[in-house]
């Protein structure tokens, strides 16, 4: 069968097209960018250990900490996802397995770092 | 019949388990393990932040849930992937940049990053024991 794809399109996201590059300081500026929000994680959960729900929803709700804490999600979760991407690729040879994890685990990201969002904003908006 | 294509007289190199583990090797899948170790993780921190904005009793269910020793100890292990996984990202990133590749520091930086983890580790869990609510 003649193949209608344009060549390049096939290329995209395997490596050859340059794609890899783009993943690759994708990566390495997450990981800058997580560097002072997990040491600012680690800090806010010491903080946070045993208060009570007013305490927790007073801290959460201050603008600094709300917008500190939707920072960390969205970098975490966008990190997370291009690492299980690179494991996946690796280790998982099945090639419908594979796709098929990509998919679950690109809308796991999505969905887990949207209900984060929308759960911080809902208690800094109400608090 | 052994009709032997080029294929299969093609050279095997050495598989994983042949190599003796070594620092720098095992390290390196400590750092992939970690990782997806902490993507599992980041369900603990929704919870938490769902509970939150859910109300004072799933707050509650959520927090108590957390305080379980069986769950304080998954934390701990968390907190020890956390930090190990940071320490040596941002090894990584120096090898990136180039620096350090050779074997000697390349060794002593992964040493120091094992210490440096279970350091910090003992450190956020240790010192509010030690030093009651500060």
């Amino acid at each position: 069968m003649k193949a209608l794809r344009n060549p390049l399109a096939n290329a995209h996201n395997h490596g050859a097209a340059g794609d890899g590059v783009d993943h690759w300081w994708s990566q390495r500026f997450s990981a800058i960018l997580l560097v002072p929000l997990v040491l600012w994680l680690v800090w806010a959960l010491s903080v946070l250990a045993g208060a009570d729900f007013e305490r927790a929803t007073a801290w959460l709700a201050s603008p600094w900490n709300a917008a500190m804490s939707i920072l960390f999600v969205l970098a975490s979760f966008y990190h997370g996802r291009l690492g299980l991407q690179i494991v996946i690729g690796d280790y998982v040879h099945h090639r419908a397995i594979e796709v098929a994890l990509q998919v679950v685990v690109a809308a796991a990201a999505i969905f887990g770092a949207l209900i984060a969002v929308v759960s911080i904003l809902s208690v800094a908006f109400s608090g | 019949m052994t009709t032997r294509t080029t294929q299969d007289q093609r050279p095997l190199s050495p598989h994983l388990q042949i190599y003796r583990p070594q620092w720098t090797s095992v390290l390196s899948i400590l750092h992939r393990i970690t990782g997806v170790l902490l993507s599992a993780g980041t369900v603990l921190v929704v919870a938490w932040l769902v509970a939150l904005a859910s109300g004072p009793d799933a707050y509650a269910a959520v927090t108590g849930f957390l305080a379980a020793p069986l769950v304080v100890a998954v934390l701990v292990a968390w907190t020890l992937a956390l930090f190990y996984h940071l320490l040596n990202g941002i090894r990584h990133l120096f090898w990136d940049a180039g620096m350090m590749l050779e074997l000697g520091p390349a060794r002593a930086s992964g040493i120091a990053v094992v210490i440096g983890a279970f350091v910090l580790t003992a450190v956020v869990w240790l010192v509010p024991l030690i030093g009651g609510a500060a």
